[in-house]
């Protein structure tokens, strides 16, 4: 038998304000197990807790109710108070008479009644907690970074200034992602490639770092602390180690007409190819869709003109085994595509751009030198149509647009905007918008810049059709403050796309068991007080793979997650929730429901030996939880129909106590 | 009768099954409207005047007949607002309201050319079904 105390706060006039606590602590009194019952002003302060600690020694409690806030508010507080009173953490028991009395009702009657139930529900239950002591797993002091995006780039770094090393993943050959292909940067300007490429050079210049280029995840298993990943390094055809990045090897490439990714298709490439001048690891990659000698076996140049040695048209996709402690996807975005907005003539005219080929026109490496040209016909444009929320805010239809608001378009259609009115002041430039949203630090003072000071003409209004027409679009858009519908000869249109997760983060969200919203984009484990983590442990989030996210707030909560990360991989041990899942295995019918509830991928199947009546053995399959893993959440004791699998601190018979007590 | 004008606007609003509250006021609608010019109220104020309840001019304007039921609005509107569904509805509201059709069903099929757009048909017929 339980030797229980019951502490009634009054949480000031909070709780004794609709509560008569005297009353409560009274009636407790008689409840089966309790030895002990009092009440006082404020049990959470030094003085309550000191009362807490010496009742439990005075009157010899093995188990505690508080009467009190939200077990979310003060839980562990008083566990930490048992602690010290040499309980068990989890002999304490919490009754919500806050939150769930005095705040709800008005009339103190009910509101007392309501807290004497509660708190009856709560003897019932400590009258059934037992113990519970948590499991340790050892942790691996090595981070896994996916993602060579600005958001992968600032994690790694980071965590390796911490002293710890790191891994990055990325698919392209190349780290640098986005960022690499922007050219100024808002809202002040900064060319993108000069604040870019020395924190690509520092990751490659880190020792505590490895890049893995031009690779992919193949396989993840195991839980936080202990991920066992399997990495995909595609063949390359060019020996990483040797390679000079030279660029001789470009150069003669005969295979002149592929579409150069980094510019957007907009110009070409060799089939082998180093993407941009201070690509990291500035090594050439062949492109085995392109390349002759890949092909056909008629070619071979590329090995014939380098110095070093270094072209291998043997090379196979090798698999690399490295075990992790925790895991950052930084998997990014991408602008959605255009297909779907025949509107707007995307397909139909090669002067109808996205906003990032627009970065890439306007930047001195892209395809034209950094000359504003017109793709078509390579003039100067004259007039230019801006066109904003292009699929974002788009709740009509699912396959065209997206319900949310991509964030970023406003801010940089305003830097487009500028940036052309300062270097081309005879151009007309029109922006088209719904809302101009700018919250953000110098945010709107930058917009408001480009209509005073540089003349941007922003239009409250959309653009309903563009048509090309000779070398000409017309543009039909309305202009709903002066109540018009505006026709404009444009030179040039530029669709601020939506943007979207990558897809590469579907799949890898499936290996990781972390979950995603319905836009795929990673969901964090709670919106705004854990921003960075994943409900699945040991996973962190990092940029625009969490939602759309500009540079500054995708570098602060890339850094954020690399503190996050820090701090896991500091620990020599992790102590798990002891409040898990656990099978009955001899109630065990192996019927893997709870394998396909779990959210976190923590149970499995084993065969196990069973001695049976007769004394002979039998092998029998049977659920196995994975302390570490387990979050105790649990989906599976509810979904397990032979009532095998129970939940450590919420047994079956705890829950069904507490519910009998309320109907008492 | 400004209760009135809300009774005959949450009519319509029923009718057409449009649902007014989903307008962004971003004004594709007006942007794309071929009859843009020729109309006094424009696809979005049809909207909005719906929404609000401000019905009675817009009843009694000539901008009604003025839509070609070409649907783009519909087809190009972000939120799914369906403008052109609401204007039938507002049509279909007036010629109600006057009790008196413009011409019966039969009457129909001897004014179709086969140049008039197939929705435009669509739409004749359902304004003037009863």
């Amino acid at each position: 038998m339980q030797r229980i105390g019951v502490f009634v706060c009054w949480c000031g006039s909070n709780i004794a304000g609709t509560v008569d606590v005297q009353a409560v602590s009274e009636a407790l009194k008689s409840e089966p197990g309790v030895v002990y019952s009092t009440n006082y002003q404020y049990m959470c302060s030094q003085a309550g807790q000191d009362m807490i600690i010496e009742a439990v020694k005075e009157h010899n409690l093995s188990g505690i109710v508080v009467c009190s806030c939200s077990p979310r508010m003060h839980e562990a507080t008083f566990r930490k108070t048992a602690a010290a009173a040499g309980l068990n953490p989890y002999m304490v028991e919490i009754a919500n008479i806050r939150e769930q009395c005095s705040w709800v009702h008005k009339d103190m009657l009910t509101g007392t009644e309501k807290a004497i139930i509660l708190g009856k529900a709560a003897v019932a239950k400590v009258n059934l907690n037992t113990p519970l002591i948590p499991g340790e797993s050892p942790v691996t002091k090595r981070a896994l970074v996916i993602g060579g995006g600005i958001a992968g780039i600032q994690t790694a770094l980071d965590i390796a200034d911490a002293g710890f090393p790191v891994d990055i993943v990325e698919t392209k050959p190349t780290i640098g992602g986005k960022m690499a292909q922007l050219d100024k940067t808002f809202p002040t300007l900064d060319c993108a490639a000069c604040i870019l490429t020395p924190k690509m050079v520092d990751v490659a210049q880190n020792d505590k770092i490895r890049i893995f280029s031009y690779s992919e995840i193949e396989e993840i298993k195991g839980f936080v602390g202990n991920f066992d990943v399997t990495i995909k390094k595609k063949a390359r055809f060019v020996k990483e180690e040797i390679c000079t990045g030279c660029g001789a090897c470009v150069e003669k490439c005969p295979m002149k007409k592929i579409p150069n990714e980094f510019n957007l298709g907009m110009d070409n490439r060799r089939a082998i190819y180093i993407p941009f001048a201070q690509a990291v690891p500035k090594v050439a990659t062949i492109d085995p869709s392109a390349c002759n000698m890949l092909k056909n076996g008629k070619c071979g140049i590329c090995s014939k003109v380098c110095a070093a040695g270094a072209i291998d048209y043997t090379q196979k996709d090798e698999f690399v085994n490295e075990k992790y402690g925790a895991i950052v996807v930084a998997t990014g975005f991408n602008p959605i595509s255009m297909d779907k907005f025949d509107e707007y003539a995307y397909n139909q005219s090669k002067d109808v751009i996205t906003s990032l080929e627009f970065e890439r026109l306007t930047n001195a490496a892209g395809p034209t030198a950094g000359k504003l040209l017109r793709p078509s016909d390579l003039e100067h444009p004259h007039t230019i149509v801006f066109v904003q929320c292009v699929g974002s805010r788009c709740a009509s239809c699912a396959e065209k647009g997206k319900e949310y608001c991509s964030k970023i378009c406003c801010m940089y259609t305003a830097k487009h905007a500028m940036l052309v009115r300062d270097k081309y002041p005879d151009t007309e430039v029109y922006v088209f918008y719904i809302d101009v949203r700018t919250p953000g630090k110098n945010f709107d003072e930058f917009y408001r810049r480009a209509v005073e000071e540089y003349g941007v003409k922003y239009i409250k209004g959309m653009v309903g059709k563009v048509t090309p027409e000779g070398n000409k679009l017309k543009v039909r858009a309305s202009d709903l403050i002066a109540g018009k519908q505006l026709n404009i000869d444009a030179d040039l249109v530029v669709l601020a796309a939506a943007i979207e997760p990558d897809k590469s983060a579907r799949p890898l969200a499936t290996m990781l068991t972390a979950s995603m919203d319905t836009n795929d984009f990673f969901t964090e484990a709670h919106p705004k007080l854990r921003p960075v983590e994943s409900p699945t442990a040991g996973v962190f989030l990092s940029g625009a793979c969490q939602g759309p996210k500009d540079i500054p707030e995708t570098v602060s909560q890339a850094s954020a997650a690399a503190s996050k990360v820090i701090g896991l991989l500091c620990k020599d041990k992790l102590t798990g929730n002891p409040c898990i899942a656990s099978p009955n295995e001899l109630m065990c019918n192996g019927c893997s429901t709870c394998e396909n509830v779990c959210p976190y991928g923590a149970i499995t199947y084993i065969d196990k030996e069973f001695m049976n009546h007769d004394r002979t053995k039998s092998l029998r399959r049977v659920a196995q939880v994975n302390p570490a893993v387990c979050q105790g959440c649990g989906a599976c004791t509810v979904a397990c129909m032979s009532g095998a699998m129970d939940l450590r601190g919420f047994m079956n018979t705890q829950i069904c106590a507490e519910v009998d007590a309320i109907c008492r | 009768m400004h209760n009135n004008n809300r009774k005959i606007a949450d009519e319509i609003i029923f009718r057409s099954g449009v649902n007014v509250r989903k307008c962004m006021k971003c004004g594709k609608c007006s942007g794309t409207c071929p009859a843009y010019d020729e109309m006094e109220y424009h696809p979005h104020q049809f909207v909005y005047m719906v929404e609000t309840g401000d019905i009675e001019p817009l009843m009694n304007s000539k901008s009604l007949y003025m839509c070609l039921s070409c649907f783009a609005c519909v087809e190009r509107c972000p939120r799914g607002v369906e403008p052109a569904k609401l204007i039938e509805a507002v049509r279909n509201a007036q010629v109600r309201q006057q009790d008196k059709n413009h011409m019966t069903a039969n009457d129909v099929p001897a004014k179709l050319d086969e140049n008039i757009p197939q929705q435009a048909i669509v739409s004749a017929l359902r304004k003037y079904r009863k």
